[in-house]
């Protein structure tokens, strides 16, 4: 079985997160690059999945130079290989122009499987698997709790909002994973020291054979327009409890006409 | 006036509140035009759709619809931008939402911008993005807006329309119905409202101290008639399920009050609470960071001052 796993780079969750005054992009410099968090389930299933099952699991990102670092990591859990698409015509890309670079760097691959996280933790969009999936022409068995291959048979549970359904569909498939799915592996000291000499392919924006003006700001269908920071909250009042605490609170919230 | 297409959030005949907001916000842009995927539709649902200002119903109740998840309703969504022309289209945003959207999208070489919590008349969205910390205005450059709505973020108001049904027929491509639904688990909810809809919210965090501590949390939350979240800290210790976590990684909330109890305030709970429009906290260390939000915080033990808050409440209904 052959396994894409889209992983992002993203500022650390723990970092405050600006926009950049000149073209209101995400400042992504002045914050540390991580793996998305939600990525790390997709590559610990594709994991589990090639360990049951035999195959390959090759990681794709989309991102600057230093994303690259992120693809080692995810690598250096136990992947194959790497596909790193890297282009400075590639800034600015919104969600659309994000599942056209994909799409064209998974299509012709074979792939069985094509796995994502459920969201990135900087955009939070949740719609690049569905949109690559549109693009492949390929089924979509999104929000996966639960992941069952046999053969070329893919079952999978799908959290909703009121619960789950049980889903199936012939293989090749487009899945993404939900966070309660597995517990990620940490890379080992071998897997990091291994992840340094597994292949990964660079490729720009005219490898893939996508014209420049799809990608980028010019290949974006929305743009933002303007932006500002929050006005910071009035600080609120602060006591500390001697007894009466829960009566206070319901003090502040009749005055609040809540309750 | 021109038409703006709205695709409706349900549950079988129950009308997810989030559709009577989108209805309301799609007012400012021109008639809503309701899309409504699968069964549930009876004339009682067509009255309260048409009470809010929907002027038409259109019903797609078939087979191909109700038996696989999101892409038949992407085709639809996008015959209806073919052949109604819309000038938006507002869909919720939850994960089916912004499923059928992105599909949609795509197929309809339409741009889209998801979580809205604003639209103006000439469909330029406001967003309110890293946990509420940055307020954004951004628009689609190409095509009919595809435009996915926060639940809570408009406020749904009544503007009564006698509207009426139409029930159409979209042939739906087999590539469409390649996955199938075999079974569907429908977890009890409860009398509670759901999260993301609630108007006020009660969450526990860590130092509620292990799964009976929920008790006092989803007592004051009964009092309120709210609904109960929880941080990470409590679903992956499995205190709560998961499926009320608030924050980064679990739901956004967006409630006219949001209680946290035994929640230290981490970045990423915050960016799932930030923009409750009233937050009380209750934590017994004066230092943890959630204060920072707080309109009204208590320095204390939550065993003593939550079960008092709710036997307070209860005494003043
Ligand atoms: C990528 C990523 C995504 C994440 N996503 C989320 C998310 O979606 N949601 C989320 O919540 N977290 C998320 N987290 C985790 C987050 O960083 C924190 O670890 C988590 O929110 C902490 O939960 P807590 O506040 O309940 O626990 P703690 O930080 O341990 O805080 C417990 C608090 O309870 C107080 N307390 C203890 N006992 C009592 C008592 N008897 N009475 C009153 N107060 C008491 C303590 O003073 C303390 O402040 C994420 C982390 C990462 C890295
Ligand atoms: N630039 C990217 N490169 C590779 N994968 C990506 C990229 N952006 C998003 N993804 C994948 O798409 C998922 C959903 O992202 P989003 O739609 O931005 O919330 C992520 O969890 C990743 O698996």
């Amino acid at each position: 079985m052959k396994i894409a796993v889209c992983v992002k780079q993203v500022p650390d969750t723990w970092a405050e997160k600006k926009l950049r005054d000149s073209d209101s992009r995400l400042d992504r410099e002045s914050a540390d690059g991580v793996l998305n968090e939600l990525d790390e389930y997709a590559v610990e299933q594709a994991l589990q999945l090639v360990e049951a099952a035999g195959g390959e699991v090759v990681i794709v990102t989309m991102g600057p130079e230093r994303a690259g670092e992120t693809l080692r990591k995810a690598i250096s859990m136990g992947a194959d290989a790497g596909i790193h698409i890297v282009d400075d015509n590639l800034g600015g890309s919104d969600a659309v122009a994000t599942s056209a670079v994909l799409a064209k760097a998974l299509s012709g691959r074979e792939f069985d499987l094509i796995l994502f996280g459920s969201e990135s933790t900087d955009a939070r969009m949740s719609v690049i698997p569905a949109m690559v999936a549109e693009r492949l022409d390929l089924p979509q068995v999104t929000f996966a709790q639960k992941v069952d291959i046999n053969g070329s048979e893919l079952t999978v549970e799908r959290v909703t909002e009121y619960g789950f359904d049980l889903l199936s569909a012939q293989l090749p498939a487009v899945v993404s994973v939900v966070e309660k799915i597995n517990e990620p592996r940490y890379p080992s000291f071998k897997g990091i020291m291994a992840a340094k000499k597994k292949p990964v392919e660079i490729l720009t924006v005219a490898d893939l054979g996508l014209e420049p003006s799809v990608v980028g700001a010019s290949g974006a269908w929305s743009e933002v327009a303007d932006f500002a920071a929050r006005p910071p909250k009035a600080a609120g009042v602060v006591v500390t409890d001697e007894g009466d605490g829960g009566v206070k609170i319901a003090d502040f919230l009749t005055s609040q006409k809540i309750i | 006036m021109t038409d703006v297409l709205v695709l409706a959030e349900h549950h079988d005949s129950d009308i997810k509140r989030i559709t009577l907001e989108l209805i309301t916000g799609a007012r400012a842009l021109g008639n809503p035009v309701v899309l409504w995927l699968g069964t549930g539709c009876t004339d009682d649902t067509v009255a309260t759709l048409g009470n809010y200002g929907a002027t038409k119903v259109l019903v797609a109740d078939s087979d191909a619809v109700n038996n696989h998840p999101v892409a038949p309703g992407a085709e639809i969504v996008a015959s209806l931008i073919d052949s109604l022309s819309p000038v938006a289209v507002l869909v919720a945003s939850t994960a089916d939402g912004k499923e059928v959207a992105a599909r949609a999208a795509i197929k309809s070489n339409c741009g889209i911008i998801t979580d809205a919590v604003e639209i103006a008349a000439d469909s330029t969205v406001t967003q309110s993005v890293f946990g509420g910390s940055t307020v954004v205005h951004s628009r689609v450059t190409k095509g009919t807006p595809i435009i996915t709505v926060r639940p809570n973020a408009i406020p749904a108001s009544p503007q009564p329309f006698a509207a009426v049904r139409e029930d159409i027929a979209v042939s739906i491509s087999a590539g469409a119905q390649r996955v199938t639904v075999k079974d569907r688990t429908v977890v009890a909810k409860g009398a509670r409202p759901e999260l993301t809809e609630a108007e006020v919210v009660v969450s526990g965090g860590r130092g509620v101290g292990g799964p009976e501590g929920f008790g006092v949390i989803e007592t004051l939350a009964d009092s309120l008639n709210a609904a109960v979240g929880a941080s990470r800290a409590a679903t992956d210790a499995g205190w709560y399920p998961h499926q009320f976590q608030v924050g980064q990684t679990g739901k956004t909330v967006s409630p006219q009050l949001y209680i946290a109890n035994g929640i230290s305030g981490a970045i990423q709970h915050r960016a799932g609470m930030q923009t409750s429009k009233v937050v009380v906290v209750v934590n017994k260390d004066p230092e943890a960071p959630i204060f920072e939000l707080a309109d009204y915080g208590v320095v204390g033990d939550l065993f003593a001052v939550v079960p008092q808050l709710a036997e307070e409440i209860t005494k003043r209904k």
